[in-house]
């Protein structure tokens, strides 16, 4: 059992026209402690969607399904009231853009300790103590604690907005894009310091980004997801020298890296719409490999290897008799 | 030296199309009462601090860096938007740093700028037929609507968005971020420019776009031998499409040459912990990376001698005082790669 576990967990959102959106499409994953994973995939995915619902902070016009376990306790099954118990204190979030969320007109030693008269039940002098010990936490002075957001520069603001989510000690910590819009140099300065968090306080993190290197150099598995589901799950080591979703191998070719000169190449098309039933399989019209079933059939999630595990049909036996695609080399 | 510089890339194509010299684009930052009252010295951002450059035609040059080293005010002097403090910009061999807006204007056509955010740069109202048409209407080229029509398509089909007639009648909000991208490049492209600047051209598209767009980007350059400056935060996309690199830190070039020299055998320290710090795509490949603390300086209080030196691993004392020139290693067999450190 890991430390937090999603169960086929399912997002619908009601949509203002009339229907319904299916964000989050029967997605399950673990996350040990001290353990890095990443979820990575393009825009509407369902990424950031999976982890407002972790989180249980999805908008009102929202429907979830499947469970939410810490430590095997279910946190999604009791609503609002269970939840509360449970957020900020077991799993924590470092929002998209957080950095650019802080109060104008509030120090940041105020802005992290007043969750805690909320949650710890601490104040006064205690909350400001335990605010410069965050702050120290992250690689910042305590004395920063009196400062002004706009006297810290991104990077500094950053480690700010993750010292607020580590405010209640919590035991997962979920970071949607942490690094997007940082410099190169300050990027790899927040990523050695989620590494040390990870490292030191035995904290798992779920690491959600559209940069699939970042993935690779800072998690030890990741999830890559399409279309609301999970196109494939393994060790970033697996993803990147055995990938068994062409979607997967299609990312890495599509991504250029300093160090091959291999041709990089675009996907054509655009991700399907999720309003919409969606037959056969979701990535098919994109698919470089696609072949008899695909139009067809819904590949399911299934292990192709020791803790790996693929959706497309290239990886199933009971069509080994129709027609396959040729094999692409390279 | 920087004239020699140029005099150099030039030589085996005539005359550069652009040719970048000392470049200088200082800011005043406003005083406030206070500090005017109390006759407090003027202060000056010093966002491009000498800056030299070449651009062949037909070649693509990346001005990579972090925010606020200034390749983003480098393009805007070039393109005449902001004023140079001093410094000299020619393009085809004319300076154009101090003509008049009435004599730049015809200049202008030749000088592009595709801009990051294809959201932004369309106008929601315009269809694309609209967006591609008005530029030719701001330079008097407008001709009969039949050439006028003849060169959106042909406009849209260079740009891969074809049967052009899918497209031409649609508003930005009915595309997707590459498709708008490439509608924006075609906005660009039908002034038959001969110098494009595009800032951060794919950072807001998604992976699986970005290497259609740079190929795009590419194959106009080699055809019709236009020059491409692109800037750019990322070094993996530069290491791949552009001919040249130059790095630039705190508002000059530190270090600059042929691109997979720059990237395989970086020279300059912060080049070399820039390149450190890129991920890398396969997890092997784990080096160990040379984290630089801080974060860079303000622009005002530019560090004297050699603006890296507070935070390089590797400065010494003389560091402190000598403020280094590009220079080629004095055992490398050209000099087309170089550094601004004194320990090169």
């Amino acid at each position: 059992m890991s430390l937090l576990e999603a169960h086929d967990l399912n997002v619908w959102f009601d949509l203002p026209q009339g229907g319904t959106l299916h964000a989050v499409q029967g997605v399950s994953f673990g996350v040990d402690a001290g353990e890095r994973l990443g979820l990575v995939g393009e825009s509407g995915c369902g990424k950031t969607t999976a982890l407002l619902a972790l989180m249980g902070l999805l908008p009102p016009n929202a429907q979830v399904s499947g469970g939410v376990t810490v430590n095997g306790e279910d946190i999604l099954g009791g609503g609002e009231d269970a939840m509360r118990s449970h957020r900020w204190t077991d799993v924590a979030m470092v929002f998209q853009g957080a950095m650019n969320a802080l109060n104008p007109v509030k120090t940041v030693g105020s802005q992290i300790a007043e969750p805690m008269a909320f949650h710890d039940m601490i104040r006064g002098d205690a909350a400001d103590r335990r605010a410069g010990e965050l702050l120290e936490l992250v690689g910042l002075p305590a004395s920063a604690a009196k400062r002004f957001p706009h006297e810290f520069s991104g990077g500094m603001r950053q480690r700010a907005a993750i010292a607020m989510a580590l405010a209640s000690g919590p035991k997962v910590l979920l970071a949607d894009e942490p690094t997007t819009a940082l410099d190169v140099m300050v990027q790899a300065q927040i990523l050695d310091l989620l590494g040390s968090l990870t490292r030191d306080l035995g904290l798992a993190m779920i690491l959600v980004t559209h940069d699939l290197p970042l993935v690779t150099q800072v998690c030890e598995r990741a999830v890559v997801m399409y279309a609301g589901r999970i196109a494939e799950f393994g060790s970033v080591d697996a993803l990147f020298h055995d990938p068994r979703h062409p979607y997967t191998r299609l990312l890495f070719e599509a991504t250029p890296d300093l160090s091959g000169l291999e041709e990089v190449v675009s996907i054509p098309g655009a991700p399907p719409r999720l309003d919409r039933p969606i037959v056969g399989c979701p990535f098919a019209p994109r698919c470089d490999r696609v072949f008899e079933p695909c139009a067809k059939h819904l590949p399911a999630l299934v292990s192709v290897a020791e803790r790996h595990r693929a959706a497309c049909h290239l990886n199933d036996d009971t069509y080994a008799r129709s027609p396959r695609p040729t094999e692409t080399s390279g | 030296m920087s004239s020699a510089a140029v005099a150099r890339t030039g030589t085996d194509g005539g005359t550069p199309l652009l040719s970048v010299r000392d470049l200088f684009v200082h800011y005043p930052v406003r005083r406030d009462l206070t500090s005017a009252l109390r006759r407090e010295p003027h202060q000056q951002i010093s966002a491009v601090d000498g800056v030299s450059f070449s651009l062949r035609r037909g070649e693509m040059l990346a001005l990579i860096g972090e925010s606020g080293c200034g390749k983003t005010s480098t393009a805007q002097a070039i393109l005449r938007m902001i004023d140079a403090t001093s410094g000299t910009i020619e393009v085809d061999g004319r300076d154009i740093t101090r003509l008049t807006s009435q004599q730049l204007r015809p200049i202008r056509r030749t000088m592009q700028m595709v801009y990051q955010d294809p959201y932004e740069s369309l106008d929601p109202r315009f269809r694309v037929r609209r967006a591609i048409e008005e530029p030719l209407m701001i330079h008097g080229l407008t001709g009969s609507s039949e050439q006028r029509e003849r060169t959106i398509v042909d406009a849209l089909e260079r740009v891969e968005l074809s049967p052009a007639d899918l497209y031409i009648d649609r508003y930005p909000h009915e595309l997707s971020g590459g498709q708008r991208q490439r509608v924006a490049i075609a906005a660009s492209l039908v002034l038959e420019p001969r110098l494009l600047l595009a800032d951060e051209p794919v950072s807001m598209l998604d992976v699986s776009v970005r290497a259609g767009i740079l190929s795009l980007l590419d194959r106009i350059r080699r055809e019709s031998d236009m020059g491409i400056v692109m800037i750019t935060h990322d070094v993996s996309t530069a290491a791949h499409f552009a001919d040249r690199i130059a790095v630039m830190y705190l508002g000059r070039i530190v270090e600059e040459g042929p691109a997979r020299r720059v990237v395989n055998d970086p020279q300059h320290p912060y080049t070399r912990a820039l390149m450190s710090v890129v991920p890398k795509r396969d997890p092997r490949d784990r080096t160990e990376p040379q984290i630089l603390q801080g974060e860079t300086p303000n622009p005002i209080d530019v560090p004297p001698g050699c603006r890296f030196h507070p935070r390089c691993p590797v400065a010494e004392d003389r560091c402190r005082v000598t403020d280094p020139q590009l220079h080629a290693r004095s055992d490398a067999e050209d000099d087309l790669h170089r550094a601004a450190c004194v320990l090169v």
